[in-house]
């Protein structure tokens, strides 16, 4: 490890509220990962005489309207949130990168042109976007993840905006220019990997806000359709039988909640500690 | 400042073309609408008469853009669905959301202020911690699963519908018991809907607070005697508020975004409900022109916490 990364980790394990969202993400990744061999029962196997069970050691969360086993269908409803969240948060990373980098790099017409842009998409309410867009197109898994990417990258697109601004004037991006190096290799080899520290942050914490989205779109019925399971459509059909069956209700929900908090606390703590001004406060 | 008011004004007026174009791009361009429509053997004929005489899909694009727009200005879109004004439609809601939301914000403020700052006075108590836990719970709770935790809480408690604007049998109410119900059927919603504000905005107030009473001001207060009160309260609360202002500005568009959802769960008849009961029956006219006027309210809130903060801080001299 070089020294940078040592500071890094120094103090990024100090902060257990981080490293405590760190391992609940691997653990969903496992979960995820492993969903066929962990789940004790098919989850779309339906059997009506099993309909609205309650928690019990056969079924550890109990059974829904049709009879499904609720664990299991949870078990792989985290492939749905996990996938949606790093899929989508890839797409908005790659267009932000690419509008703040050039907005940054050249400046002059090009910059006002893209900021202005950039302040156009922030003025659309994005969760209303997003529903109008996945409602025009028709709702998919795949679609879904897309319309969250293309209008979730503006936060991004600033920040690398601003660090680009100060590591154009630097002398080592001067020294590449005084030596011909071409601009497309100056962004990308020079100025991009010594910007990407805030743009790790932003990513981690925009995956937390793509799970609630995508949750969001499955409440309204514009995620991922049925019988396929997700935390969200679990939850949504639940909510009929909350009187009677409040596990349906509850369980999917929490599940949401524990994830996307826990990539919340591990973006904070990543910006803790990788930005060095906010390091002495701890 | 009446140079700077012109030169925002223009460039708010830029914006706001901006916004028209990309709402017209995402209704009449987007792959699938309106033209892939006309291909599905489920709409009905009627829709694609509607549709071509909303969007005058024969005549060269420019000029369809500013057909779209004339007759968006000038009320003459109609619904799919009815056949009515999109306007008139907006128009007989919107004034339930905005008090749906203006509620939330007055919540928001009135406790993430004081939330904030008693957080930053007491760094890393054991209360600002809870309250940085707090915090980060507010951020990642999905609000309609919280929304339905609390009616069935609610319901079980008190026995009293809280869906809807209003109970339905209020004849026999005296005002006071109206106004009280009205109140009670605003309460939930608007204050999940604060939730992720109040969450947000009290950890912008307390780092705001941190960096504040770090400054030399405050220590020049302290040296000369002044009882710590005055001095946290009086000279760095100030300054430390300034920024919190344009926050307002920020906070919009995830209110607006959040009705959508609240105003579904608790069946409250605002333009956030009238989106979604749209995009549920394909009334794209409707749809994109609540999309349209949010955003537009998006740039009026930004334009307003500019002016407020100009107004409140003297240093700022507008060019």
């Amino acid at each position: 490890m070089d020294s940078q990364s040592k500071t890094f980790w120094r103090y990024f394990k100090r902060n257990r509220l981080a490293l405590g969202g760190l391992l609940v993400i691997l653990i969903t990744f496992l979960v995820a990962g492993f969903a066929p061999i962990l789940a004790p029962y098919d989850p779309g196997k339906t059997d009506v005489s099993l309909k609205l069970k309650p928690p019990s050691t056969r079924h550890y969360l109990g059974t829904d309207q049709l009879g499904r086993d609720v664990f299991s269908r949870m078990l792989y409803g985290s492939r749905v949130s996990l996938s949606v969240g790093f899929v989508a948060v890839a797409i908005s990373i790659l267009i932000g990168i690419l509008v703040g980098a050039l907005a940054g790099y050249y400046g002059g017409w090009v910059d006002s042109l893209l900021m202005r842009f950039v302040d156009v998409m922030l003025c659309f309410p994005s969760f209303f976007l997003i529903l109008t867009v996945v409602a025009l197109l028709g709702p998919s898994l795949f679609k879904v993840m897309v319309v969250i990417g293309i209008t979730s990258w503006m936060g991004t697109s600033r920040f690398v905006r601003a660090e680009f601004l100060t590591l154009r004037e630097r002398d080592f991006v001067q020294a590449a220019r005084a030596l011909g190096v071409r601009d497309r290799r100056i962004i990308f080899r020079h100025i991009l990997p010594n910007a990407l520290a805030p743009v790790f942050v932003t990513a981690t914490l925009d995956v937390a806000t793509a799970i609630l989205v995508e949750a969001g779109l499955s409440f309204l019925g514009f995620g991922v359709q049925p019988p396929a399971p997700s935390w969200g459509n679990i939850l949504t059909e639940g909510r009929i039988y909350i009187f009677d069956a409040w596990w349906l209700t509850v369980f999917p929900g929490l599940a949401i909640l524990i994830t996307v908090l826990s990539f919340n606390l591990l973006g904070e703590g990543l910006r803790d500690a990788l930005d060095p001004r906010l390091r002495g406060r701890r | 400042m009446a140079q700077y008011l012109i030169r925002r004004t223009i460039y708010m007026l830029i914006t706001l073309v901006g916004i028209s174009i990309i709402s017209w791009v995402i209704i009449t361009q987007a792959p699938g609408s309106p033209i892939a429509l006309t291909l599905d053997p489920k709409v009905s004929p009627k829709i694609i008469e509607q549709m071509e005489k909303n969007y005058d899909l024969d005549k060269p694009i420019y000029q369809q853009y500013f057909l779209w727009l004339k007759r968006l200005l000038s009320g003459n879109l109609y619904s799919f669905k009815d056949g009515r004004p999109v306007i008139r439609k907006i128009g007989e809601r919107i004034w339930n959301t905005l008090l749906l939301n203006l509620v939330a914000m007055l919540i928001i403020f009135s406790l993430a202020i004081p939330l904030g700052v008693f957080s930053a006075r007491r760094q890393y108590s054991f209360l600002d911690n809870l309250g940085t836990l707090g915090a980060y719970l507010g951020i990642s709770i999905p609000s309609f699963w919280l929304a339905y935790l609390l009616i069935l809480g609610t319901v079980k408690l008190f026995g009293y519908p809280v869906l809807g604007m209003r109970s339905f049998v209020t004849e026999d109410f005296s005002t006071m018991e109206v106004v009280l119900d009205r109140l009670w059927h605003l309460m939930l919603p608007s204050i999940i809907l604060a939730i992720g504000g109040i969450a947000a905005l009290s950890r912008y107030t307390r780092s705001s607070m941190l960096e504040v009473v770090r400054q030399d001001y405050v220590r020049t207060a302290r040296a000369k005697g002044l009882p710590e009160e005055t001095v946290y309260y009086k000279h760095a609360l100030r300054n430390a508020l300034l920024p919190i202002i344009t926050l307002f500005g920020f906070l919009i568009p995830g209110l607006i975004g959040g009705s959508i959802i609240m105003e579904t769960v608790f069946a409250w008849p605002g333009i956030g409900r009238l989106a979604y009961q749209a995009v549920l029956a394909r009334d794209y006219p409707v749809v994109m022109t609540i999309n349209t006027i949010t955003a537009v309210l998006v740039l009026i809130g930004n334009f307003l916490a500019d002016i407020l903060y100009a107004i409140a801080d003297p240093r700022i001299r507008y060019r």
